[in-house]
């Protein structure tokens, strides 16, 4: 694409010299680290306790991918890299679609609904903004426990699905809609679900979408939650086992294989940013409907 | 295919009536078109009729139910929003066929219904487009078809030519008009401009702050305007309104001169309604108005003096020949047609 067509902007000369060096320093300081990380997957560990670390990949990534996928965390961690993958993607994904669903439906009726209370519901959910998951860690956890979810998926997924955010954000585009839009359709003889299945959900698609890759995220790297309510190795995330494969003393780290399994805890969300990057940045910039 | 009935209709948003009681039998396959200023309730009592309001009084029926509790979709309706309200994200086929996809109709039906509105709103070759693709004019057609392969009882249309450019309204102005004679669909059509209204209307309703003032065809509406605000509402330029006091059959105008003028009560104030084109040029021994001209705008064909009455500053607007050699400061004698003389209470603002 032409440059020129692409903003109100356009930097010319100096400018754009400028704004090009400051976006590549921009770029070094964020991918710097991860293609550090990923280097050092391809060291042995030796290479990489003695500074200072080659900047370049070594000879052992084969060795050490491989070592990685058979059997080599499984007797560090007592559990197998493809269980923490399995393990974190349906949670990540569990939250992700949870999130979508619970703040579709409610934003749906905040919006489209008059029933009593309405603003009281709308506020509700918005106050509980103010009240992130480590504020509320120690009720969860008992009603958890009362429960009987400590170990299981239903209690890794729940108490992380409930979003003001994304109900928020759904609220705000569903409020865009044009109330004639809705009167069309009923005109036409859709009932509510037929208007959200047939014109609300595929008008909001690029949003869900939006919202899919943060939650994904958001639900991939959640750390306090899984570390609390999960105490059988079976049920470890991928990053738990990460924290627990290096709290061994410094020698005994086997750093290779913490830098593998880094780069496998990276790699889903850049999968699922890259795999849904246009639909991504059009659901957050998109103003026509 | 229906008449519809309104019965003492009344609406009120908390607490506050917006529309008055209006009471109205629509014949079947009747125009009728609902025409006021801006915020006098057409919105509301169309949109009532639809079921996307609520009533707050009196009854609905369409054919022979009472549609006061029925969902717009069981009325048996269709309707066309002033800014279209098309699907965005379906093809122009999928928005016509939305409908009645809906009612569960035969796709091969479905199929002919569109097909058959596509060639007569000649949009076959945008059945595919989404309707961002589309000019101002297309997605109006459209919207127009949505409503069409309903076939419904009655056709609902609120202002749809607001949005387009003037040409393009005559266009479509005079399409609707084919349209309506070649399916006599009962209509119920809002607009504010008179010239739609008088154009397409088999009967109008002329709604002035909640009220129908009056319920006619366009003709009776023009030459007996039942109120003074229907008066100065239809007609352009509007017409000249202004008080006179009857004294014996005798109009004193408010420059003091004395008119003789037929109907006039034995004595008291009274509303004295003019057309601009209902008066004629006439010597100045004859009885008459004498008006003195403050601007002359040549138009072609014909001209408007505006003036005062002598002596007052009530403005009169008058219609010229094209030919006029009148100008600024001139005084002109003119005098009301046979019979086109209009008067009105100035305390109901009825026609007397
Ligand atoms: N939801 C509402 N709540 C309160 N008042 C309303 C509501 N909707 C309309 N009104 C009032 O009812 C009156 C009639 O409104 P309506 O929309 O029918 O006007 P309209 O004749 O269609 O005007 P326009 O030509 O501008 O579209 C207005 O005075 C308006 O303020
Ligand atoms: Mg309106």
């Amino acid at each position: 694409m032409d440059n020129s067509t692409q903003g109100p902007l356009v930097a010319r000369g100096m400018g754009r010299t400028m704004a090009h060096l400051w976006m590549i320093l921009g770029v070094i300081i964020v991918a710097f680290p991860v293609y550090y990380v990923f280097i050092a997957s391809t060291h042995s560990v030796q290479t990489i306790l003695r500074p200072p670390l080659p900047l370049l990949p070594g000879s052992d990534a084969y060795e050490n991918y491989r070592g990685a996928f058979s059997g080599e965390i499984n007797r560090i961690g007592g559990v197998s890299l493809w269980r923490l993958l399995g393990n974190t993607t349906l949670i990540a994904v569990g939250i992700a679609v949870g999130k979508i669903v619970i703040s579709m439906a409610s934003a749906y009726a905040i919006v489209f609904f008059k029933f009593p209370f309405r603003m009281a519901c709308f506020w509700l959910i918005f106050i509980t903004l103010m009240l992130p998951v480590e504020v509320r860690i120690q009720p969860t956890y008992k009603v958890m426990v009362d429960l009987g979810l400590i170990d299981t998926y239903a209690g890794l997924i729940l108490p992380l699905i409930a979003s003001a955010t994304a109900t928020l954000l759904f609220r705000q585009f569903f409020m865009t809609i044009p109330d004639e839009l809705l009167e069309a359709a009923r005109v036409d003889g859709a009932g509510p679900w037929r208007f959200f299945k047939d014109i609300l959900w595929p008008l909001s698609l690029t949003n869900v979408a939006a919202i899919f890759v943060i939650q994904f995220i958001y639900g991939w790297t959640q750390y306090l939650w899984p570390l609390l309510v999960t105490n059988s190795n079976e049920m470890n995330t991928i990053v738990i086992a990460l924290k627990k494969m290096v709290s061994f003393a410094d020698a005994d780290t086997p750093w290779n294989l913490v830098m593998v399994t880094s780069v496998l805890a990276i790699l889903p969300p850049i999968l699922v940013v890259v795999l849904m990057q246009r639909w991504f940045v059009k659901g957050l910039v998109e103003t026509e409907k | 295919m229906a008449h519809i009935q309104l019965n003492d209709l009344r609406k009120s948003y908390a607490g506050q009536e917006v529309i008055h009681g209006i009471t109205m039998d629509i014949s079947n396959g009747e125009f009728v078109v609902i025409v006021g200023p801006s915020g006098c309730g057409k919105s509301t009592l169309l949109r009532m009729v639809a079921g996307l309001e609520g009533i707050s009084a009196g009854t609905i029926s369409i054919g022979d139910r009472v549609v006061n509790d029925l969902e717009p979709r069981e009325r048996d309706i269709a309707m066309v929003f002033q800014n279209y309200a098309l699907y965005p994200h379906m093809s122009v086929r999928e928005n016509m066929a939305y409908g009645l996809k809906i009612a569960k109709m035969p796709v091969a039906e479905i199929d002919a219904r569109v097909a058959k509105a596509a060639t007569m709103l000649e949009l076959e070759p945008y059945l595919d487009r989404k309707p961002r693709a589309l000019s101002g004019g297309q997605r109006q057609r459209v919207a127009m078809g949505r409503a069409l392969v309903r076939e419904p009882a009655a056709f609902l249309l609120d202002e749809p030519l607001s949005n387009l450019d003037a040409k393009l309204r005559v266009q479509m102005r005079l399409q609707i008009k084919e349209l309506h004679q070649r399916t006599g669909q009962t209509t119920l059509y809002v607009t504010h401009d008179q010239v739609e209204a008088m154009t397409l209307a088999d009967r109008l309703i002329v709604m002035n702050k909640g009220v129908a003032d009056q319920i006619a065809t366009p003709h009776e509406v023009y030459m007996t305007p039942a109120s003074e605000f229907v008066a100065g509402f239809i007609g352009s330029p509007a017409m000249n309104i202004f008080t006179v006091r009857a004294e014996a059959g005798v109009a004193v105008l408010p420059g003091g001169q004395r008119l003789p003028l037929p109907g006039l009560p034995a004595s008291g104030e009274v509303r004295l309604g003019l057309r601009p084109e209902d008066m004629e040029l006439v010597e100045g021994d004859t009885p008459s108005i004498p008006v003195v001209l403050k601007s002359v705008e040549w138009l072609g064909a014909d001209a408007f003096g505006y003036g005062v009455i002598e002596g007052s500053d009530v403005l009169m607007t008058l219609r010229l020949p094209g030919n006029t050699l009148a100008k600024r400061g001139d005084r002109l004698h003119v005098a009301a047609a046979q019979g086109r003389i209009h008067l009105f209470s100035p305390e109901t603002g009825k026609r007397l």
